[in-house]
């Protein structure tokens, strides 16, 4: 039996939206406290849509590919649905996790959050309050530092 | 395939599959059974026993077999405590970046019996230096363990050293050399050895079998009850198929040893230079006092796991230190007892070549290798802080 299912190694090899957005309307950047993994989402919003999303990760197979999963389940959709977004969905999405690597799709949940939130303080709501952006994730600064 | 994970187990040699097939088809008896098909068995058991002695210069009679490298490393380490604490010796010497099965014991009696470890530094070479090893001990030491060389970084440690001070001292010295057995010349006399771990599958023979040494005047707690075999030292109907695959792989590697060794070195010597030329990358340990095949680098900016991955995609086998490859998500103990930090650890790659790896396969792994690292660090978001400036670069 292999590591990782099917579609988890496809989006591995293949990831989606990799890359940075230069003029990002949020940048979230979060790391794991647990194994050191970064991980970074830029997002591109336009009225409410998240027209454009690109990520950089720097963390395990799983990690790679959820980033990827869950770029592809925001991309187009409205930053409402977008807050929604679980890390269980980005696992199911993909087959299913092994259970130790459950934490990297949580990362993804908690980029895109904190690229959410980033959004919005930039946008002068208190959305950035929000409690659910400070969930798991360690939050990094732009140095890297935690 | 390229497999250069050999430090993890290796391909059984044909020498020891044809044994082991011929001990399981004709020579099935049990050892221990008078009528002739037992005593055939027994015969082969004891070939093996000889054999094996020879092989590190022992005597038959100081060999016994476990299930491998970890049973022996238990037996010995426990045998030694049980010695030292009925003269209420209760210090045992050791280094940080011993295999499992010799910290985790060492962690268990210290927990449950109040025993006091000392763990030596390894430094940034992952050296054990015999002054500290000296300074360590003490009049209530009852042991010595340091392994022969290091699993994942290779390193070969001052065993022949090591082992006078202990003998000056008359303290019982114990040495894993499951990683160097067969690669490296060892003879247990020369290198005053007291008691030496090993294990079959690290030098082409079959796995779950080994063997530990135990010098003739020391004495030998049993781990396992209920019987008379191996002197009472290990009790369990002997695995005779695996014993004599074990005898039969290490007879063959030491027959060329020498010559294998040479061939071994100069690829990885080709390998290391070819890895260093990618930028922020760092050989792990001392680049010459290491095993003929082991390759340890760490490279800035990436992970352990993805880097494997995708070599594994290319038909490359090797392994790594990374956080993310163990599933305790911790990162290698050998790669910060070496000083290295935990980013570091994070992006490191263990290939370890034997005489099977051509120099057309070195060549193939150092064009894998430079291509994936440049991949993953074109979307790592440390290495772009790096680039930027915006994060000191270790390497
Ligand atoms: S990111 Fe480290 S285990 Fe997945």
């Amino acid at each position: 039996m292999a590591l990782y299912s099917e579609k988890v190694m496809e989006h591995f090899r293949n990831p989606r939206n990799v890359g940075v957005i230069e003029d990002a309307d949020g940048i979230g950047e979060v790391g794991n406290a647990k194994c050191g993994d970064i991980m970074k989402m830029y997002l591109k919003i336009d009225d409410e849509m998240i027209t454009d999303v690109k990520f950089e990760t720097f963390g395990c197979g799983s990690a790679i590919a959820s980033s990827s999963m869950a770029t592809e389940l925001i991309k187009g959709k409205p930053v409402s649905e977008a807050m929604m977004l679980t890390n269980k969905a980005v696992a199911e999405a993909l087959d299913g996790l092994p259970d130790y690597k459950m934490h990297c799709s949580v990362l993804a949940e908690e980029a895109i959050k904190s690229a959410l939130d980033d959004y919005y303080s930039r946008h002068g709501s208190d959305r950035a309050e929000d409690e659910s952006s400070k969930k798991i994730g360690r939050p990094v600064d732009a140095a890297g530092r935690s | 395939m390229i497999y250069a994970d050999n430090a993890a187990t290796t391909r059984m040699s044909e020498a020891a599959v044809n044994t082991m097939v011929a001990v399981c088809r004709e020579n099935w008896g049990n050892p221990s059974s008078l009528y002739a098909l037992g005593q055939r068995s027994k015969e082969i058991l004891e070939k093996a026993r000889d054999d094996v002695a020879k092989a590190i210069g022992a005597d038959p009679r100081e060999i016994i077999f476990t299930s491998g490298g970890s049973e022996a490393d238990n037996t010995a380490i426990l045998s030694a405590a049980k010695q030292g604490a009925k003269s209420g010796k209760k210090h045992i010497v050791s280094t940080a970046f011993e295999h499992h099965a010799v910290l985790h014991t060492l962690e268990r009696l210290k927990k449950e019996e109040g025993f006091d470890i000392t763990l030596l530094d390894v430094h940034e070479d992952g050296l054990v230096r015999t002054e500290e090893l000296e300074q360590a001990l003490r009049d209530d030491t009852c042991l010595v363990t340091v392994m022969y060389a290091n699993n994942e970084i290779g390193t070969i440690q001052p065993i022949k050293e090591i082992g006078a001070i202990c003998r000056a001292r008359r303290i019982p010295f114990h040495t894993d050399a499951v990683q160097a057995i067969a690669h490296v010349p060892i003879n247990v006399e020369e290198d005053n050895i007291d008691m030496l771990s090993a294990s079959a599958h690290k030098f082409h023979g079959p796995k779950g079998v080994g063997f530990l040494y135990v010098k003739k005047g020391i004495s030998i707690r049993n781990l396992i009850d209920g019987g008379a075999q191996e002197r009472g030292r290990r009790a369990g109907t002997e695995n005779v198929a695996g014993i004599a695959a074990m005898a039969a792989a290490l007879t063959e590697s030491l027959k060329n040893q020498e010559k294998t060794a040479e061939i071994v070195t100069r690829r990885r010597d080709r390998l290391i230079r070819g890895l260093q030329e990618i930028p922020h990358s760092a050989l792990n340990g001392d680049a010459v006092k290491r095993l003929p095949g082991n390759v340890n680098f760490c490279f800035e900016g990436i992970e352990g796991e993805s880097l494997l991955l995708l070599l594994d995609d290319k038909g490359i086998q090797a392994s790594s230190g990374s956080a993310c490859t163990s599933g305790s998500l911790d990162p290698s103990h050998v790669l910060l007892a070496i000083g290295r930090v935990h980013d570091v650890a994070h992006g490191s790659l263990r290939l370890t070549i034997d005489e099977d790896t051509s120099d057309e396969d070195v060549e193939t792994i150092i064009r894998a290798v430079k291509e994936v690292v440049e991949y993953l660090r074109s979307f790592s978001p440390i290495w772009r802080d790096l680039m930027a400036g915006r994060k000191q670069f270790i390497l």
